[in-house]
């Protein structure tokens, strides 16, 4: 048993119903209990989807136990059959349901509808909505296309000449971090280069879309956390060849453009130059030195995070302090990108951990998920939410890409909004008993609601699990008699409170490494000299 | 009046020939939410519980999208997520219970009552929860100075539907009630109540003579309120139909009456107590009349907006018939059709009583059928939940979320001109709106 508060991803099932609900002419019918409705609000609610997600749930209830709920299901895929005349039929079982063992797949292939029935096993006890939207497309795309699969040696498929190359887009899903506004972007950097989107998939893509992947000249990956099985087996089956660079932040956008370039033999370096994005220059104006070495904390799905840390080391000047993820599909990437900061990334799904780790980072910006917008909330730390899950605010009517190079002026509007200004910051520091700027006050840009301070919310369980997060005055560690005189204390408060946290553990890192026991004045001035600002 | 339910229930399926509404009973796909959502009102109403889901990811994930704008608050509830070692019993379920419970009180000095909230996924499994609850209250009772209840109730979508949530964690704290003396009378209220609307309701109550008053759940789980053959129980909700049967098995009485919502369902239900306590009819009249009289002329400006209109209730929270009702009788509404996830006689007759002759009442559910008869009929407003709410406004037609009638304080006189401004301000917004 896992002691659960939030969770980051829900059962694999709402995978499956998010690859249904990306795609036109697809029923999927789960077996699931009254109540698993629920899951139609995210959909409705967060996207504010105006069509229910096409999902047909049993609802059993317990006097359905006793008799025959394999019968219900039956009746329930006719029905479905009938009622939506879809093209292709998705069929899987919530966790209840896969404790009953009607093997719903199955028995519904069985009925011998004149569709094609995908057959899902979902594994509710040991996967997640990740892994179960990945494996439904997977097993879509295998059920379209395993007619065409060439013969094992066969060459890769013959190209009419005198097109432009082709790619399909693969990945994007309903309930995905800016997928709708991402695949706009997409398209245009790559049709600006001389290249045409064949299909999208699973967004918005139908069984016979599916069924005309085969045509295109390349694939690429956006999001590997639903996508990546799919394009290793059309690398595998079909010899196409698969762009793995996410597109999001400058240089990876770059680098995506080098991939496609090298692939099709078309020059990218006008495109690669053009002045597309305000980012760079943004980044190297004055204003933005204020930025430099701003400690960050990056926690999310794998794709987002590791861009994010990219961006923020190489693009903003940040200082990533920690990066994680609770994908453990794609652990391996992240924690290869962590090593290049110099840091160990965080794989949990355990939402409590987090919160710890943020806690004792002390970061000055969290760039993360829902979950991390609401850890920082507590904390009093400045946040924007970089991937999914995500909520409502963060599905915006305007255009707002991650992706391109437009996504990278989004990226930098985002993430520096919630910091305080450069000169704002400096006048803190100057005036800082000054009755209008003061611990409580926010960036004078953000609205009051947000100017609470740091909220000591905290739960228990919070508190028990990082006792440094609001130690009081004095820290006392067994064993470790580590004191501020009151004068120190005093000093301490000086400084404005969105370093002062640094400055408390700095000193007190600085005090216990020299053995000092009592932290002066003179020994809160020597740790400053000795770490810098 | 007490013991009246099963007799009313048998006429009315014999039928009351011109007055009893026509009940169709439907079965297909539920959109309801299960019994766990209820922990989203009740963690806020207990300020000393905890409660503690054994069951799968779906349960927390669907607590906090059910819960999604609470998601800053302190959380007092989470899940115990069953895991396949778990189901493949290479782990002992009850020792990892133990071990999760343990773990959480020791980080939770503050609670006083744990629940231990049982799941679809337990219930196919036959975890014994309660069994489970009794061992580790007497373990907890071994750790000196924190004494813990534990308790235990299902709010698995196999037996409950949203609010009957609610009625299985009362009916877990029933057996905890300490025996009032014979003869000993008191009133007890049952169902969540807002603050504020306690308060009010205990004012009047007082002003009545009728006394004392508890009310069940009370924000402190420890000081339960005594109950005997003495105690006459008011329902503030329509869905406690289990919790009644305890209540009655104890010898309480329980009161018939409408449910406290709108004018005439406020004075229906307080005339219930001043019935049973022998009020004169001078002095029901003397301390109702002015807030009767201050709701009604509240509800004037919104009975503008509600008069004529068209109104259909999908099944959801069991509080469609007391509402229909209301919306009915004191604005003006016309019934299109009045859902309800399953049809209590014993509570719901003195609403059936008052229902439009002729009303079309479903008991059950099937959702795709049902929205079909919403396009044909298009009713002014739908009252539904969050996941149709949307599609519906898409088709142009207008809505109310069923899930803001529990989070809203809507009950008693100062409540009523707010109960019919919730339905006032979708048709409101539509006027308003030029795009």
């Amino acid at each position: 048993m896992q002691l659960t508060v939030w969770t980051y991803e829900g059962p694999p099932h709402i995978g499956a119903m998010r690859i249904a609900a990306s795609m036109r002419g697809v029923h999927c019918v789960l077996h699931a209990p009254q109540g698993d409705t629920y899951a139609d609000l995210l959909f409705t609610m967060i996207e504010r989807s105006e069509r229910r997600p096409p999902v047909t749930y049993t609802t059993f209830k317990a006097r359905d136990l006793g008799t025959d709920t394999a019968e219900l299901l039956k009746t329930c895929v006719q029905g479905v059959h009938e009622r939506f005349r879809p093209d292709l039929l998705l069929v899987g079982e919530a966790c209840t349901a896969e404790l009953l063992q009607d093997q719903a797949g199955t028995l519904a292939k069985s009925m011998g509808l004149p569709i094609p029935v995908v057959p899902l096993e979902l594994s509710a006890y040991s996967r997640q909505e990740n892994w179960g939207a990945s494996e439904t497309f997977y097993q879509v795309v295998r059920r379209l296309l395993h007619s065409q699969v060439p013969p094992p040696g066969s060459a890769p498929r013959a190209r009419a000449g005198g097109h432009r190359p082709t790619a399909n887009l693969l990945g994007p899903t309903a309930l995905g971090f800016r997928c709708r506004d991402d695949v706009t972007e997409v398209t245009r950097l790559l049709n600006a280069i001389g290249v045409d989107v064949n299909l999208v998939a699973p967004l918005g893509a139908s069984p016979a879309d599916i069924a005309r992947i085969p045509e295109a000249d390349f694939n690429c990956c956006l999001y590997p956390e639903v996508a990546l099985s799919v394009c290793s087996w059309l690398e595998r089956m079909f010899k196409q060849p698969t762009v793995k660079t996410i597109p999001i932040g400058v240089g990876a956008t770059r680098d995506f453009l080098r991939e496609v370039g090298a692939l099709t033999g078309i020059n990218v370096t006008a495109a690669r130059a053009a002045q597309a994005s305000r980012l760079p220059w943004y980044s190297r104006s004055v204003d933005s030195t204020y930025l430099t070495g701003k400690r960050v904390y990056i926690f999310a799905d794998a794709t987002h995070a590791i861009a994010a840390a990219r961006i923020c080391a190489e693009e903003l000047g940040f200082q990533v302090v920690g990066l994680g993820t609770y994908g453990r599909e794609l652990a391996r990437d992240v924690r290869a990108a962590a090593e290049r900061y110099g840091i160990e990334a965080l794989i949990t799904d355990d939402y409590l951990e987090v919160e710890a780790q943020v806690a004792e980072l002390h970061p000055e910006l969290v760039l993360g998920t829902q979950m991390e917008r609401h850890i920082a909330k507590r904390l009093g730390i400045p946040c924007a939410v970089i991937g999914a899950p995500f909520h409502v605010q963060d599905c915006p009517a305007r255009y707002a890409p991650q992706m391109g190079f437009e996504g990278t002026n989004v990226i930098f509007d985002t993430w520096v909004h919630p910091l305080m200004m450069g000169l704002e910051e400096h006048l803190l520091t100057m005036f800082r008993g000054d009755f209008e700027f003061h611990d409580e006050a926010a960036p004078s840009h953000l609205p009051t609601s947000a100017t609470a301070k740091a909220q000591p919310v905290q739960t228990e369980i919070a508190q028990q699990q990082t006792p440094q997060a609001s130690a009081p005055s004095v820290s006392p560690a067994p064993g470790d008699p580590l004191a501020w005189a009151l004068d120190a204390e005093r000093e301490l408060k000086k400084i404005p409170f969105f370093v002062r946290g640094k400055a408390r553990r700095n000193t007190e890192l600085f005090a216990a490494e020299r053995g000092i026991q009592l932290i002066t004045v003179e020994t809160l001035y020597d740790a400053k000299a000795h770490f810098g600002r | 009046m007490s013991g009246s339910g099963a007799a009313a229930g048998t006429n009315l399926d014999q039928g009351f020939p011109g007055t009893a509404p026509v009940v169709l009973r439907e079965r297909g796909q539920c959109e309801v939410f299960c019994g766990l959502s209820s922990i989203v009102w009740l963690h806020r109403k207990m300020h000393d519980a905890f409660f503690l889901v054994v069951g799968s990811r779906t349960c927390a994930h669907l607590l906090q999208s059910a819960a999604g704008v609470m998601i800053f608050a302190e959380p007092r509830f989470a899940t115990a997520i069953l895991q396949e070692r778990d189901l493949a019993g290479m782990a002992d379920c009850m020792e990892e219970l133990d071990g999760v419970v343990t773990r959480l009180l020791a980080r939770r000095g503050d609670i006083r009552t744990l629940f231990l909230v049982g799941s679809c996924p337990s219930e196919v499994i036959k975890l014994d929860l309660h069994k489970a609850a009794e061992r580790l209250t007497r373990a907890q009772a071994n750790v000196a100075g924190h004494q813990v209840k534990v308790l235990a109730f299902s709010g698995s979508g196999l037996e409950t539907t949203f609010t009957q949530g609610e009625d299985q964690c009362v009916a877990a704290l029933v057996p905890e009630l300490p025996r009032a003396p014979a003869g000993e009378r008191n009133l007890l209220v049952v169902g969540t109540l807002a603050d504020v609307v306690q308060d009010q309701f205990g004012r009047l109550f007082d002003a009545l003579d009728i006394g004392p008053v508890q009310f069940l759940p009370g924000t402190d789980t420890r000081a339960f309120p005594p109950l005997g053959d003495g105690t006459s129980v008011l329902f503030a909700q329509p869905f406690f139909n289990e919790t009644a049967g305890l209540l009655a098995a104890r010898g309480a009485r329980l009161l018939s009456a409408p449910f406290p919502f709108g004018v005439e369902g406020t004075l229906g239900w307080l005339a219930a107590a001043a019935r049973a306590w022998g009020v004169s009819d001078a002095r029901f009249d003397a301390v109702t009349a002015a807030p009767a009289a201050r709701a009604q002329r509240a509800l004037i400006r919104y009975t503008e907006v509600l008069a004529g209109r068209r109104i259909t209730f999908l099944p959801d929270s069991q509080l469609e018939i007391p509402l229909a009702r209301f919306l009915a009788r004191e604005c003006g509404m016309e019934l299109v059709e009045v859902g309800t996830p399953y049809l209590d006689r014993r509570a719901m007759q003195p609403e059936l009583d008052l229902l439009p002759a002729g009303v079309r009442l479903v008991e059950g559910q099937d959702v795709d059928r049902q929205l079909e008869r919403i396009a044909a009929d298009r009713p002014d407003l739908t009252v539904c939940g969050l996941g149709l709410a949307n599609p519906l406004e898409a088709l142009g037609l207008r809505t109310k979320w069923s899930i803001e009638l529990v989070f809203t304080p809507i009950h008693g006189f100062e409540q009523a001109a707010d109960l019919a401004e919730l339905f006032a301000r979708p048709l409101i917004r539509s006027a308003r709106l030029k795009v």
